[in-house]
């Protein structure tokens, strides 16, 4: 592979200098309110697909079998409502995001859909002995591209996040499942349009050997909003 | 020729072939994953589905007047053949370059056409686009530049054509952003169609690609126009409030009319307000469901 990619984890700061930290060495900026943008996959998204719709979804049989037993009355009266909102799916959420620093090592992304947050560990972060949650654990790196110090040109680059440690949950919401042994990798890029507005892309690869033929690999963009407007804080739905 | 100046042509020699510092090399065979969108891509999207398509009313009257059968007359069968094909088609890349030969320069990114649109060569030397009075044709002219390891390539002179596969037009003066992000054997692309003629705001599509050892053959010519069984003289079409398919989405997926005539709120988290006390959830998919054992697509 050509890429010039560098895991910008505590490099130098200078000569000399002590190791940057991964918000400042961060070749783009993420932070802030971003809406999403559901010009893809809308019927799947939108509104609750109809039980036994899976476009596009490589499904194994053993998730074909749970996902046709789905009712979203049982689901509801279960009382577990946010198994659609785990991390390898909620990115597909229509929803905003507000992505912070939490400190020099971890960001932050919060979304009001379903009221999750997910934290990003940058650097040596190991994660500690827990049960399996919705969020999972993340940890992530900068993949650093162009110039950028010391290089000449400007710095380009995107996120990579790795996500394991997942509780089991829903890749849309009529139960098409993922099981606890998925791991979810995502690339976040920065793409600026002509018109000036910032899109956030994400790819999204999901890999269950349990309930995927093979990875589930899509894609979500987001745009870049000036301030919270149309932040609303909503619990999660089984149905909606 | 003493050492110093050997070392010097060497790497002159070596560099000459190499592309500059932040670029990466897009060349290769790269499958399609499409794994969102897949009937869109695949056999097509639903009649009168344009949710989530920032179209304006003229683009809706415009596809409402759209019958399958316009793409039968002999003046309209190559009428799809856009660069946007790439993000409404389920095909995969093959990407190549052209260099200088003298310079070893890359001059231009060149995707391999199929037989439903033809080759985009991206220009990467600086060349300016034509004069906006120039011919359109369904290639379009297209330059890119890079910006660290992503290449954005710009498409204009594009005539009309489409952007969702059943009706939903594209102006000769719409425009195509692609930006193309690679991350090892994954890449994605960001397609943005601009039209002032039919969009309210860009219409963005993302598509995911795994590069593959296997060659992704290219195809063409693109297009070839035959008789389909359209008599002369006859322009399939619908009259204002005759599109007989209007309920499509609603008989099928219960997705009220007001989201399947599209439109740039539809393509908002906020817009499900406006919807969800008018949706129920369907007791059954009835067809193209997908998955293993499930109703065949159209």
């Amino acid at each position: 592979m050509a890429q010039a990619g560098l895991h910008a984890q505590g490099r130098g700061g200078g000569r000399g200098g002590p190791p940057m930290t991964p918000k400042a060495a961060a070749p783009i900026d993420l932070t802030g309110y971003w809406v999403s943008v559901v010009t893809e996959d809308w019927r799947y998204r939108m509104v609750t697909p109809a039980p036994g719709d899976y476009q596009g979804v490589p499904m194994t049989q053993a998730a074909l079998k749970i996902a046709d037993a789905w009712d979203p009355a049982k689901e509801e009266a279960s009382g577990d409502l946010c198994k659609s909102y785990g991390a390898p799916t909620i990115l597909r959420v229509p929803e905003h995001l507000h992505i912070t620093w939490q400190d020099d090592q971890t960001m932050k992304m919060e979304t009001d859909a379903g009221k999750q947050t997910r934290i990003f560990h940058f650097g040596d972060w190991k994660a500690p002995e827990g049960p399996r949650t919705l969020q999972g654990d993340s940890v992530a790196a900068w993949e650093i591209q162009g110039g950028g110090r010391g290089r000449g040109g400007p710095a380009n680059g995107s996120m990579k996040v790795m996500t394991s440690n997942l509780k089991a949950g829903f890749l849309r919401k009529n139960g098409v499942p993922y099981s606890e042994n998925a791991s979810l990798t995502e690339y976040y890029d920065l793409v600026k349009e002509r018109n000036g507005d910032m899109l956030m892309v994400v790819t999204i690869v999901v890999t269950d050997p349990m309930y995927l033929r093979e990875s589930f690999i899509i894609s979500s963009h987001f745009k870049k909003q000036a301030s919270d407007d149309g932040w609303k804080p909503t619990e999660c739905s089984a149905k909606w | 020729m003493t050492l110093n100046k050997m070392s010097f042509s060497l790497a002159l020699l070596l560099c000459a072939g190499l592309p500059a510092l932040a670029e990466i090399d897009l060349s290769g065979s790269w499958t399609a994953k499409n794994h969102e969108d897949a009937m869109e891509r695949g056999a097509g999207p639903n009649p009168d589905d344009w949710a989530g398509l920032p179209f304006n009313d003229a683009g809706r009257a415009k596809a409402l007047s759209f019958s399958q059968s316009t793409i039968s007359m002999p003046e309209r069968i190559c009428w799809f053949q856009t660069q946007w094909h790439i993000a409404a088609g389920p095909f995969s890349l093959n990407i190549r370059n052209e260099s200088d030969p003298l310079t070893g320069k890359i001059v231009a990114w060149v995707i391999g056409g199929w037989e439903t649109r033809a080759p985009m060569t991206i220009w990467m030397d600086g060349r300016p686009h034509p004069s906006k009075n120039a011919p359109h044709d369904q290639t379009g002219f297209t330059t890119g530049t890079w910006n660290g390891d992503t290449l954005t390539a710009y498409t204009t002179h594009i005539k009309t054509g489409y952007m969702r596969r059943n009706g939903a037009a594209s102006s000769d003066q719409a425009t195509i952003t692609t930006t193309f992000m690679r991350h090892g054997d994954m890449m994605t692309l960001a397609l943005v169609m601009e039209d002032p003629v039919y969009l309210t705001e860009p219409y963005i599509l993302t598509r995911s690609y795994m590069l593959t050892p296997t060659p992704v053959a290219v195809a063409g010519p693109p297009c070839v126009v035959g008789y389909e069984g359209v008599e002369s003289g006859r322009v399939p079409h619908y009259l204002p409030g005759k599109n007989p398919f209007v309920e499509e989405m609603m008989r099928l997926y219960n997705i009220p009319k007001e989201a399947s005539l599209g439109g740039s709120e539809t393509m908002y988290p906020a817009f499900r307000d406006k919807i969800k006390d008018k949706f129920v959830i369907p007791a059954k998919c009835k067809i193209n469901c997908g998955a293993p054992g499930a109703p065949a697509q159209n």
